[in-house]
């Protein structure tokens, strides 16, 4: 028997950088096509800037991308 | 390509070493014991351990008789007793140098979130000079080969100064050590392994692949740094250290890779060569996150009296850093080679 947590994936949203991915899961294009991976482990640009989208390329260091959500006022 | 020539003597101690290794270990036991004297010497009378090309040579042959390739010895020689008491004759003057020279910042609280971003703030301020950016924009073919030729003392054996670590750390962090190194090894596809990824940047550049093949040729201070990493990794009370320098070696990676990719593609070179770049652009963008959080903050909370350890390690390698692309920018800023011995430059139209 596998135990539940290697086959369910895990986000990771790292504080002001991409969404580092582990586990078992697919990833597709919008219209369904895989998208290849090179690794097991993988992080997800969510600041826009990379340039090797969908992958993260490090650039939000360089942008001080920051995640943290504006006050409310 | 041809056997590499046979390695040159910098001073006493490397010649006493390169003697004594000619023989088996128990052939002529005045030749240890004379080595030994040598380094006790040397160690003495050194002015900076850093650049000094007799003791970080004894250094680079004595790390090698533990990763073999560098000479083809007797290899019971790893475990010699005069071989190990001068390695760390010489490792106690040399991480004196480095912790008194690389200063200590106030610490982090020992927690997960809190060391992985003071170890990005670390490595973001690293004001050292922008060996990428002047890769990507200015270098010369021959500078390009000369860099290639520095990086392929440690990079022929990515990773492996790292993965003396593993059996020395528990739990989390040995999982995010070797998730990491997993990927350094190529996630079971031999021809990912990164080191060899970096063979074929060599072999496509038409410079040799063979591991030492160019050791002659680079200076102290490109033997320190990879010197710095086996002393971390072979000395498991420096295992702070070692997760240390992983996450600032990680964390300044992927940014200046996209700029050398940038720089072999400007002189022509293709895929062939600037795969190894391309890959650590996307590569170590994970690896930061890991070796930042997973790694080294993990151990930072499981083992709190290495915290001052794991910031030295990542300011040494910022430190290592930034001595070996000053010495590559100022020799070519003065019209010169940043080699020992300079290489024949080669076209890069003759090597497609």
């Amino acid at each position: 028997m596998k135990a539940t947590n290697e086959l369910s994936p895990t986000i990771v949203a790292c504080p002001n950088g991409p969404l580092l991915i582990r586990g078992d899961f697919e990833l597709v294009t919008g219209t369904g096509e895989q998208i290849p991976r090179q690794r097991k482990t993988i992080a997800l640009c969510r600041c826009g800037a990379s340039t090797i989208k969908p992958f993260c390329d490090g650039t939000h260091k360089l942008t001080k991308f920051n995640t943290e959500n504006p006050a409310a006022t | 390509m041809t056997n590499p020539a046979p390695l040159e003597t910098r001073g006493p101690a490397s010649a006493a070493l390169l003697e004594a290794l000619e023989d088996a270990p128990e052939t002529n036991p005045t030749q240890p014991a004379a080595f030994l004297a040598a380094v006790e010497k040397a160690v003495n009378e050194t002015k900076d351990i850093l650049v000094d090309e007799d003791l970080q040579l004894v250094l680079t042959i004595l790390y090698g008789l533990h990763y073999g390739e560098v000479g083809d010895w007797e290899p019971r020689w790893e475990w010699q007793p005069d071989v190990i008491q001068a390695r760390l004759g010489i490792e106690a003057v040399f991480e004196a140098a480095l912790r008194e020279r690389i200063p200590a910042p106030d610490l982090p609280r020992p927690e997960a979130e809190a060391v992985a971003k003071e170890l990005f703030r670390l490595t973001a301020e690293d004001s050292g000079p922008s060996l990428s950016r002047y890769l990507a924009r200015d270098a010369t073919n021959a500078q390009a080969v000369e860099f290639i030729i520095h990086k392929s003392i440690y990079t022929l054996k990515e990773a492996d100064p790292h993965s003396w670590a593993i059996p020395r750390l528990r739990g989390r962090s040995k999982a995010a050590l070797v998730e990491i190194q997993a990927d350094e090894y190529g996630g079971g596809r031999p021809d990912h392994v990164h080191a060899t990824i970096f063979a074929g940047t060599m072999r496509g550049m038409a410079l040799s692949d063979r591991y030492g093949f160019y050791l002659n040729h680079v200076p102290a201070v490109t033997l320190a740094a990879f010197n710095m990493m086996s002393m971390f990794g072979l000395n498991r009370r420096l295992r702070g250290a070692i997760v240390g320098h992983l996450a600032a070696f990680e964390m300044t990676s992927s940014i200046p890779n996209r700029f050398y990719g940038n720089g072999f593609r400007r002189l022509g070179y293709d895929e062939k060569v600037t795969w190894y770049f391309d890959e650590h652009v996307e590569a170590d963008a994970v690896h930061e996150q890991i070796a930042g959080r997973d790694l080294a903050g993990s151990l930072a909370e499981d083992e709190p009296e290495l915290l001052p350890d794991i910031i030295f390690g990542a300011q040494a390698c910022l430190y290592l850093d930034g001595l070996t692309g000053t010495h590559m920018l100022t020799a070519w800023d003065e019209g010169g080679s940043s080699l020992r011995r300079p290489v024949e430059p080669i076209d890069p139209a003759h090597t497609l």
